[in-house]
């Protein structure tokens, strides 16, 4: 139990230091969601199932993938295919490789453990006290993420969306020259 | 809680958000950058998650919620920044942009 902790605080570390310190962003994308694994592996230790699910299923998920989109998108040069054999070489996928599989043995050792009281904190929040207390205190909050993510979406769209024209006149003075 | 002392998973929320915060210093490329402010994200939903599960309260959770939800938008934001800097100075150095006159 404790020592599940350390070990996953110890992959949480090591991935994140090897994350700032990566040269090529794929690489550093790959340590990442082996850093976002870990700590959902924390999160299900201090008995958060859902944060741990949501961790999962939108960080490393959907949010690393709009990275390594945006990285393939920049990445659209005549060396593509070249870079790609690069890309998927052992070496690369070898290091997180393995920490994730540490993450593996040690989540399928807890779901293996027969008695389940023995890994999940005494006062566990569980998942419905969460949504009910998301529901009646927090309604405003939930309405302004909901305005905030609209936000993001149109401010992503508008600003994602290429002019071919420079409207700016320094910045046209510069293209021109 | 059995085992897991608080002050062990808010140490760990403090290095990881140091290391997010190197992360944004040391590093010169904008994509790096928004890797470390993601990583600065994450500790602190620990941190909060953390303190949720010390006094058994929801309000943790709730927090660490938010956080996804702002995070989602922050990224998509920034992404679509960065893909028009890119469009516009083929760089994402910061020492090639800070030359930038807007």
């Amino acid at each position: 139990m404790t020592i599940a902790f350390y070990i996953t605080a110890f992959i949480a570390i090591l991935s994140t230091l090897l994350v700032i310190t990566r040269y090529n962003p794929v690489h550093a994308l790959l340590y990442l969601v082996v850093s976002l694994l870990s700590l959902a592996m924390i999160f299900y230790l201090l008995g958060a199932a859902f944060a741990a699910l949501l961790e999962v299923i939108i960080y490393a998920g959907a949010i690393m993938v709009l990275f390594i989109f945006v990285i393939m998108l920049l990445n659209l040069g005549k060396e593509t295919a070249e870079q790609e054999k690069k890309w998927l070489k052992p070496k690369v996928w070898f290091g997180p490789a393995v920490l994730s599989l540490v993450l593996l043995v040690e989540l399928g050792y807890l779901l293996s453990i027969p008695d389940q009281n023995l890994y999940t904190p005494d006062q566990a929040v569980e998942p419905k006290i969460v949504a009910i207390a998301l529901f009646q205190p927090y309604l405003i909050g939930v309405e302004l993420a909901a305005m905030l993510l609209m936000a993001g979406v149109v401010g992503a769209a508008h600003i994602g969306q290429h002019k071919k024209v420079v409207l700016h006149r320094f910045l046209q003075e510069k293209g021109s020259v | 809680m059995n085992g897991i002392s608080i002050n062990m998973v808010m140490i760990l929320a403090a290095i990881l958000f140091i290391l997010g915060i190197a992360g944004v210093i040391i590093r010169k490329n904008i994509i790096f950058m928004l890797l470390s402010v993601e990583i600065m994200l994450n500790a602190s939903g620990l941190a909060f998650i953390a303190a949720g599960a010390k006094w058994a309260q929801p309000d943790g959770q709730i927090m660490f919620i938010f956080i996804l939800a702002m995070a989602a938008a922050e990224v998509s934001v920034g992404l679509a920044l960065i893909l028009q800097v890119y469009h516009q100075h083929q760089s994402l150095d910061i020492d090639k942009l800070k030359e930038m006159r807007g």
